[in-house]
């Protein structure tokens, strides 16, 4: 537990201490804000929630995450740290747990920045509290998802730039495999079965069910499932490859 | 103490390390030497768990690499070869991570810094990061790390590449202050350290350990070995030769060097005799001037090509 902390620790510091940090929570901020009012039409709407600010996330997700993860383990097998990380008193799985719980806490500093949303919405109105509490808890779970992804992609390669890219082509599949019009298209092609099976699937069948505030301990397991596969994923590719 | 039994590991088909077995006792440090691509970092890198032998196994300090591997690991302090440490931290936060990775917190913590920093001589270089320093920092930082946590067991691989005269005297400094008590592998392939450091080496050639013993009993092997070098003035040169060449248990003699009125030669023994008294006597018998008389100890590069170029 120690040990999970002190790498969390060291790989937190090593965010702040780029500049990347700083850039990538200014442009989530800016991307949120901008998509919520100018797309999301959110004065127009006339409702005292943040379902227009909340349903913007997995796009944003989509291209942001893959760049917090992209060097999480691609970095340690170009540079070779990773020969030195994984002879100290440190198993994989804790290296990998270690890695994954700073991402997600850096990406959960940023989602919580956004509070100001939190303080409009209530000037404004009089909000369901529970409903944005479910937001915030449904947008940071499927952070959590797209990170493991992200670790999982960073896994496979030395280069970030690939990384990147993999991670990107998973997280699509997995939101466009709920997206109306993709679900839509399934329908019409392939037996209803199938086709609610792979919605079932997606990163957006869930979402969408955890912004309409209710957290289901199905949508629980899903999303601690998919985190699971995907760092035991990353396991089984840095065991065989680490020393390539 | 490291007991390595029967060590294999394949990649593919290729056998990077085939059935080393050997032990190294507290207080001794090994050399382990061979060309590059010999299986040394390999056997390294399976000794400290970075992965797993394909077959066979080792005890450090009594705890299987393979079974007790995190208590294994706590036992070696490690350089890996090129010193990866990470770029983007400062020398005092990497350290102090180390520390933390090795479980220490608080006072323990501070001291045991502090004790790698002057160790290493670090003091100047502590708030820069790591990717402003030269080379030999850099590897000053890498066995800092290592050494950090005290362990009884060091692994070093190629610990003064790349390194100038002056830093190569350094680390060997550091690690024969720390030998006394500790057992040292480290990987070389320049010779001249296996002479300055190591009481043993190890030769490896394609996986297989081909030598195994201290530096003067490998040095014994070399075609050298009591060989005598000497030089003489105004005698002639064919004169000399066969004079030498008489006396008994003289291999062979070879003329090194021919300048006016001087004459460099060598005389190699034949296996397993001592040619230098008989020579000299013989010297002093003609009445020859000898300027200079060496009897050579062997040379350690003779004997690694003679033994890895097979």
């Amino acid at each position: 537990m120690k040990t999970i902390y002190s790498i969390m620790k060291r790989e937190m510091n090593g965010y702040f201490g780029s500049p990347v940090a700083y850039v990538f929570i200014v442009i989530f901020l800016i991307l949120c804000g901008f998509f919520t009012f100018q797309f999301g039409d959110f004065y127009n709407s006339n409702d005292a929630s943040l379902r227009t600010f909340f349903v913007w996330h997995p796009w944003l997700y989509l291209f942001l995450i893959p760049a917090v993860a992209m060097r999480m383990w691609a970095e340690e097998r170009r540079t070779r740290t990773i020969e030195l990380l994984l002879t100290l008193p440190v198993t994989l799985p804790q290296a990998i747990l270690g890695k994954f719980l700073a991402g997600w806490l850096f990406i959960g500093i940023a989602l919580a920045l956004t509070f100001p949303m939190v303080i409009t919405v209530c000037y404004l109105g009089d909000p369901d509290i529970g409903q944005i509490v479910a937001g915030y808890v449904g947008s940071f779970l499927l952070a959590g998802c797209y990170l493991s992804v992200g670790s999982f992609a960073s896994s496979l390669t030395r280069n970030q730039v690939v990384a990147f890219i993999i991670c990107l082509v998973i997280c699509l599949f997995f939101v466009v495999a709920g997206w109306a019009p993709v679900t839509d298209a399934l329908a019409s092609s392939v037996p209803l079965s199938v086709a609610n099976f792979i919605a079932s699937l997606s990163f957006m069948y869930r979402f969408d069910s955890v912004q309409r505030g209710v957290i289901d301990t199905r949508d629980l397991i899903y999303y601690a499932s998919v985190i699971t596969f995907m760092l035991a994923a990353s396991s089984v590719v840095l065991t065989s490859r680490k020393a390539s | 103490m490291i007991q390595v039994q029967h060590l294999i590991k394949l990649f593919g088909s290729f056998r990077a390390v085939d059935d080393v077995t050997f032990e190294v006792q507290k207080g001794e440090v090994l050399g382990f030497l061979g060309p590059n691509g010999a299986g040394k970092s390999t056997t390294m890198r399976m000794l400290t768990g970075f992965f797993p032998p394909t077959s066979g196994t080792a005890k450090i300090m009594g705890f299987d690499i393979i079974k007790e591997s995190l208590e294994a690991k706590r036992q070696i302090g490690y350089l890996p070869e090129n010193a990866p440490v990470y770029p983007d931290m400062t020398v005092e936060g990497y350290l102090k991570f180390i520390a933390e990775v090795r479980g220490f917190s608080g006072q323990e913590l501070k001291k045991k810094v502090a004790r790698a920093v002057e160790i290493c001589s670090l003091e100047k270089v502590l708030p820069q990061t790591v990717d402003t320093l030269s080379k030999g920092y850099k590897q000053r930082v890498c066995f800092a790390q290592a050494i950090l946590p005290d362990p009884p067991v060091l692994i070093l691989d190629e610990p003064t590449d790349g390194l100038d005269p002056n830093q190569k005297f350094e680390v060997r400094r550091m690690i024969s202050s720390m030998a006394e008590n500790k057992c040292v592998i480290l990987s070389t392939h320049i010779l001249e350290e296996v002479d300055a450091v190591c009481t043993r080496a190890i030769i490896i050639a394609n996986g297989k350990i081909v030598a195994n013993g201290s530096p003067e009993e490998l040095k014994r092997r070399s075609s050298l070995y009591e060989a005598v070098t000497f030089s003489l003035d105004s005698v002639p040169k064919d004169e000399a030769v066969s004079a030498v060449s008489a006396l008994a248990n003289v291999a062979k003699v070879e003329v090194l060097k021919e300048n006016e009125g001087s004459l460099t030669l060598r005389a190699l023994p034949a296996a397993g005799s001592v040619i230098a008294p008989a020579v000299a006597e013989e010297i002093r018998r003609r009445g020859w001037i000898s300027t200079q008389f060496h009897v050579e100890e062997g040379r350690l590069d003779e004997v690694f090509r003679n033994i890895t170029r097979q």
